[in-house]
């Protein structure tokens, strides 16, 4: 269980190393590049929804998905933000007692 | 076999066998409970509710008009759709069941049996109320779910989960009570106990308004949804799990049965879909965060039973049945993490990924699915009710692009507070440290199973669509689907990490309606202790220690006052001295208390008082 032992191979860490934190910032940037870009053949081909039963009138706008993902999320995080503001409370607040035991069916290796 | 089953209650599979579960030695209870259920989904698999069912039973036809309860729901031979209903009721059965089974393999290691029983009649009275063919058995199956839920609560067996668990009793009673008014009123006025579809144009009545209520308060729809958070997580590695599935999912086949098309559920589950994000967003617990995404889910199908069309009620099954599936493998992820660390807050937690790798692919598939990525569960299942939106908003009702927005923007919201906050939070962050064994292998079979299902639905979805209540005409990989679903979850996820510092958890609780009755009930008892006390004490004081001994010492003291004032004068004339005189009137409070006057004096002030009515006599003449 401990990292101590001599015999096993070094630690699997790749998510904690700088530079692999970097990759995945640059991965998750060209992916939204990209979601951005597969989208004009669609346009262009007037293909978007061709299989959907309705035209979607008003919501044919390049990368209208896109800007809904981003301000949405933005929103509710600035929401829930400032609502935590008034709702954020110590966890002692209602006055619950500490737990004393882990529940009965746990690891047995477990101690609190 | 089949013959058997093609006309029995699964209800009583799982209700019958549960009493047998403690008699059994634990090797075989582990393997006996996992049996159960899969005997229970053959049993589903099997009915062949067609009319001729020996479960009518005739037992209260006094009560009902000469109606009998329906145990079993057959087909309804006069309504447009006469498989509908009980193909819905097929639907919510087989996932009632299936997720038992890999439910109970999880809890493979799980020593004690008590809890055990009690899931195991909570889960049987899912499907019993999921069978029901009217009110009563409706109501009676309802109930039982409620007090053996409390029972699977309590089975973590610490005081918090005590506390917890009498609030989670409190409110579902309430919702009981508010179910069976509901009832009442509903048979009174219709005449029938039925329970099939209640029309919103024409069927609006108190009655079905409060058995509506009674549904929402399981539903967990706010200001009532607040005991879902507050127990789910108190309960134990098996028991959350286990909850998690079957309250809210009966509540939703329920509205999906009596209450298509009730337009305020629209708006309903569209508050409850952002309700649901915005206090994940805020919550530490990772079995916290994983209640509120429930509410979160639950939004989606509330909204879809208010839309009402058979697309919608079709999606809504679809989702349900995938959203069981994906939320019991993310409950199984938190609770493999809470069963080798002890520890369930985003806080205390992080870096996992290290030594339970194989948990964090399986809980990553269930985030993967909630959110609705294309290739799983989520993509072929949440999107038709969507799309249902959609489609009502484009023919005629356009007030459904707010709802059709509204779940857009919420789909957006889960990737962010289920789909990557909870794998973020407890495998990666900050190394804390803690280096737990990987999940033991009852554990990992489970929840492969449930990924494998996850994506299996997710690529072909077609066995799923074959069994809901009506035909679903809807490709999800679609070119502009799966284009535009992959814009919204990425920029979703680039703004999870932009904000990543605004979303570091802090070691605090969020208040929710729960406050009260929590606070709220002690502020109330103050306030009557405060005020009504304080009036006892005034009254106390003013009457019982003042007015009362006064006016009893009136009552002894008068007549010797009288006496003292009326020879005070005669003292007087014998030139007796103040002290003297003092002295002559202790003695006649003395003599009055102990009613002890001299015969003579009785006798002298007898004549004075004859004398006396003799002058008034002789004036009044």
């Amino acid at each position: 269980m401990e990292n101590g032992d001599d015999k096993s191979p070094r630690e699997f860490d790749w998510f904690d190393r700088p530079k692999s934190r970097k990759l995945l910032w640059r991965l998750l940037i060209a992916a939204c590049i990209i979601s951005f870009l597969v989208e004009i053949p669609a346009l262009i081909s007037h293909d978007r929804h061709a299989t959907a039963p309705i035209d979607f009138g008003k919501f044919n706008i390049p990368g209208f998905y896109a800007v809904l993902g981003f301000v949405a999320c933005t929103l509710m995080i600035l929401a829930a933000k400032g609502l935590g503001i008034f709702l954020k409370r110590k966890e002692d607040y209602y006055g619950e007692p500490e737990e004393e035991t882990l529940p009965e069916d746990i690891d047995d290796d477990v101690v609190l | 076999m089949t013959t058997l089953f093609s006309d029995f209650p699964p209800a009583f599979v799982l209700i019958l066998g549960a009493i047998l579960v403690p008699f059994l030695p634990k090797k075989i209870r582990s393997f006996y409970v996992i049996a159960l259920p899969a005997l229970a989904f053959v049993n589903v698999y099997y009915l062949q509710l067609d009319g001729n069912t020996k479960w009518n039973l005739d037992v209260f036809s006094w009560l009902t008009n000469g109606e009998p309860l329906e145990l079993l729901r057959t087909e309804s031979p006069g309504a447009e759709n006469p498989e509908a209903g009980y193909k819905l009721a097929k639907a919510f059965g087989y996932i009632f069941c299936l997720n038992a089974v890999i439910a109970f393999i999880f809890a493979f290691y799980v020593k004690k049996s008590t809890q055990h029983v009690a899931a195991l009649i909570y889960i049987g009275s899912a499907l019993g109320v999921a069978f029901a063919g009217d009110l009563l058995t409706l109501y009676v199956f309802w109930e039982l779910m409620a007090v053996s839920s409390t029972f699977v609560i309590l089975a973590r067996n610490t005081e918090k989960a005590k506390r917890s668990a009498y609030r989670y009793i409190m409110i579902h009673l309430l919702g009981g009570l508010l179910l069976l008014a509901g009832i009442v009123l509903t048979i009174q006025s219709r005449g029938s106990i039925q329970f099939d579809g209640f029309d919103f144009a024409t069927e609006q009545s108190a009655g079905t308004w409060l058995i509506l209520l009674g549904i929402l308060v399981n539903a967990a729809v706010p200001p009532l949804a607040a005991w879902l958070p507050d127990s789910y997580p108190e309960a134990s590695v098996t028991g959350g799990l286990i909850l998690s599935a079957y309250t809210t999912k009966t509540a939703v086949y329920t509205l999906l049965q009596g209450y298509a098309g009730w337009e305020p559920l629209i708006w309903i589950g569209c508050i409850m879909s952002v309700y649901g994000i915005i206090y994940a967003l805020l919550e530490n617990d990772m079995r916290r965060i994983l209640a509120y995404s429930i509410i979160n889910q639950v939004g989606f199908m509330v909204c879809a039973a208010g839309i009402g069309t058979h697309d919608a009620i079709s999606g809504a099954t679809a989702h349900a049945f995938c959203h069981i599936i994906y939320k019991s493998l993310l409950w199984m992820a938190a609770g493999a993490v809470l069963y080798r660390v002890g520890k369930s807050k985003c806080t205390e937690l992080g870096g996992l990924y290290k030594t339970m790798p194989l948990t964090l692919i399986f809980g990553t598939i269930g985030a993967l699915a909630i959110s609705a990525v294309p290739g799983t569960s989520g993509f072929t299942s949440k999107t038709i009710i969507i799309h249902a939106a959609e489609h009502e908003a484009a023919h005629g009702h356009a007030s459904l692009w707010w709802a059709w927005l509204i779940l857009e923007a919420a789909s957006a919201g889960v990737f962010l507070h289920a789909g990557i906050k909870f794998p973020y939070f407890v495998f990666f962050n900050k190394d804390r440290g803690l280096r737990p064994k990987e999940a033991p292998g009852t554990m990992l079979t489970a929840m492969a199973i449930l990924s494998f299902l996850c994506i299996y639905l997710g690529v072909n979805p077609q066995p799923l669509y074959d069994i809901l209540p009506y035909g679903v005409n809807y490709n999800a990989y679609t070119a502009g689907h799966v284009i535009t679903q992959m814009q919204l979850l990425m920029l979703s996820a680039l703004v999870f990490f932009l904000f990543l510092p605004m979303l570091k958890r802090t070691s605090t609780i969020s208040l929710d309606f729960d406050w009260l009755y929590r606070k709220g009930g002690q502020l109330f008892y103050k306030a009557t202790d405060k005020s009504l006390n304080s009036v006892n004490a005034a009254t106390r004081k003013g009457v019982v220690d003042g007015f009362i001994p006064r006016l009893s010492s009136f009552f002894t003291t008068a007549p010797s006052r009288i006496l003292s004032w009326l020879v005070t004068p005669v003292w007087l004339a014998q030139g007796l001295n103040s002290a003297e005189r003092e002295k002559r009137r202790d003695q006649l409070f003395e003599r009055g208390r102990r009613g002890a006057f001299p015969i003579g004096i009785t006798a002298i002030l007898g004549v004075v008082l004859l004398g006396v009515l003799y002058v008034f006599s002789w004036f009044a003449r």
